[in-house]
């Protein structure tokens, strides 16, 4: 088999989910994974091996999930996936109703994130996946930010009975934490001269941002954490870690994630400050690392945005 | 496990069922409407589905699927009748704390196999049980009960190209044809099956007789479908 000769560390983020299912449809009989023509690429082996268990659909995303929870209704393990805004958009009624509403579980993998693929323009890019997801009661969702991280999130997420989203994306980071569902402390920025108290300043960074978090963090001598879980929080690391002034990072929509942070950490007062992609149309091709600069995502961008935004004086812990 | 006829009820007939659908509706008389699924429930569960409210977690029985969630005063009076739930719960129906509502919640209801009311989602469901049963290797079925109209949707497109490309012979749809759809051609939702490789009959929906035939039938390797016709839907309502 051609795509076990590769290293796993190797493996881009999303052919790691190519993998990672083929092993996991190996581990377990119980388990079937349901594609939409994307990625078949990556499951060719897979679906030689298990024919009954990999099931392309064709190129019908209604069906994908309808069949996916099919398969959940009736004992068997989904996995679900196709391009993130097919997935989570075209099929929302499907997810919400035929997943969610059914009482079953399962495990949606949407790739492509907000601009993995920019030079396919908008219609191939999923800035929304993440807020439209966390609509829906009880998905868990996560944004693993390394190849490994993709392969033990999904691992974790199979192994449960609820309802999932993992949010694959190619914008592999340099940091790797683990995909536990924790809050993690990447950083810790310094105390005010002379105080015991936090430092005012806390930076939150969820999915694939967490290089450029970790090097605005340093310029602004933050603190910063950062999960593989955006939903839910692990309110408690962010009672224990947060300041006065809190930032929340995210490689989708500017603000996705702040009313969350902000219920958890409902103990002081502070200001919050969301950094995500804009809810304008960039309408522009290039690199995706030309649509973090253009959406201030890269670290200069950051710095400046957070620059102009900080008010330390004002703190209401100073 | 065949059809449940618990010892020392009153047999399923249809009197039966109409008296209890009345302690739904209230009405002494039920509109055609009212009915149009009736038949065709009587037949399933009294003749041809392997369920039964003692063998409700077995993974070896027939999944029936109502897709057409809306009007399930029928479908509540035959549950009741084999023994489901409680023939009181009935006297309940749209209650705030009722588990009967005005289309069926597969976590309220015991006996429903889904929860149902928008359109198009219990044949992309029953595609996913089908694929379900043939993984686990298992001799149970799987039917999916549609309205006319709700082959509109695309999602049950979708259904039908795929399950009829695959040969997804563990499925059978029943598609209760009251002309209901604004752009029907009476006999092509039978030649729009054929085409995408279904099995596909259209019956008289009021004749157990042919129904039970028909809804016995299966073909290996190619999913199937019975139309079962019923009064037109801008007839009834004259």
């Amino acid at each position: 088999m051609s795509s076990t000769a590769t290293a796993p560390a190797a493996l881009s983020p999303r052919a790691r989910f190519g993998r990672t299912a083929t092993d996991l449809l190996a581990e377990r009989e119980d388990l079937a994974v349901v594609i939409a023509e994307i990625s078949a690429q990556h499951l060719e082996d897979a679906a030689r091996a298990h024919p009954e268990r990999v099931i392309n659909v064709g190129i019908r995303e209604q069906l994908l999930v309808g069949t996916g929870a099919g398969l959940a209704l009736n004992g068997i393990r989904p996995l679900i996936h196709t391009f993130a805004p097919f997935l989570v958009e075209r099929a929302f009624e499907q997810i919400t109703l035929d997943l969610a509403h059914q009482g079953v579980g399962g495990v949606l993998v949407g790739s492509g994130g907000s601009f993995d693929m920019s030079g396919e323009g908008r219609t191939h890019q999923g800035p929304a996946d993440v807020a439209l997801a966390a609509t829906v009661p009880g998905m868990v969702i996560h944004a693993p930010a390394t190849s490994d991280e993709v392969e033990a999130t999904l691992r974790a997420a199979a192994a449960d009975t609820g309802l999932h989203y993992v949010r694959v994306s190619d914008r592999a980071q340099r940091t790797q934490i683990p995909a536990d569902g924790a809050m993690h402390v990447l950083r810790t920025g310094s105390a005010e001269r002379g105080s015991a108290r936090r430092p005012p300043l806390t930076l939150i960074a969820l999915g694939t941002v967490r290089d450029a978090a970790l090097e605005a963090a340093r310029a602004l001598d933050a603190t910063l954490l950062s999960s593989t879980t955006a939903l839910p929080l692990d309110g408690a690391a962010l009672r224990a870690h947060a300041g006065a002034e809190v930032v929340v990072i995210e490689p989708w929509l500017a603000g996705t994630s702040l009313a969350a942070v902000a219920a958890e950490l409902d103990d002081a007062p502070r200001r919050f400050l969301g950094i995500g992609t804009s809810r304008t149309e960039l309408r522009r091709y290039g690199t995706p690392a030309q649509h973090e600069v253009a959406h201030g995502l890269d670290a200069a961008g950051l710095v400046r945005r957070i620059r102009e935004w900080s008010r330390p004086t004002d703190s209401p812990h100073r | 496990m065949t059809s449940p006829q618990i010892l020392g009820a009153p047999p399923v007939t249809r009197e039966r069922i109409t008296a209890l659908m009345s302690r739904l509706t209230g009405d002494e008389k039920h509109t055609v409407a009212a009915t149009s699924t009736l038949d065709v429930l009587q037949v399933l569960y009294g003749r041809i589905l392997r369920v039964s409210p003692a063998a409700a977690d077995d993974p070896d029985r027939d999944r029936f699927y109502l897709s057409k969630g809306h009007g399930p005063m029928a479908f509540y009076a035959v549950l009741a009748a084999h023994g489901f739930f409680p023939e009181d719960v009935l006297d309940t129906f749209t209650d705030f704390d009722s588990p009967l509502g005005l289309h069926p919640d597969r976590l309220l209801v015991p006996g429903v196999e889904i929860s149902s009311g928008s359109l198009g989602h219990g044949l992309p469901l029953a595609v996913g049980a089908a694929h379900a049963l043939r993984i686990r290797r298992s001799p149970a079925r799987v039917i999916v009960l549609v309205g006319d109209a709700e082959l509109d949707e695309g999602s049950c497109t979708e259904a039908i190209e795929y399950a009829g490309g695959i040969g997804l012979d563990a499925l059978t749809l029943v598609v209760v044809d009251n002309a209901s759809s604004s752009y029907a051609v009476r006999g092509r939702i039978e030649q729009r099956l054929r085409a995408h490789g279904w099995d596909a009959l259209r019956v008289d929906g009021r004749d157990h007789a042919r129904l039970e035939e028909a809804l016995s039938r299966r073909v290996p390797g190619r999913p199937n479908a019975v139309i079962a016709q019923v009064e037109d839907k801008a007839e009834a309502a004259r």
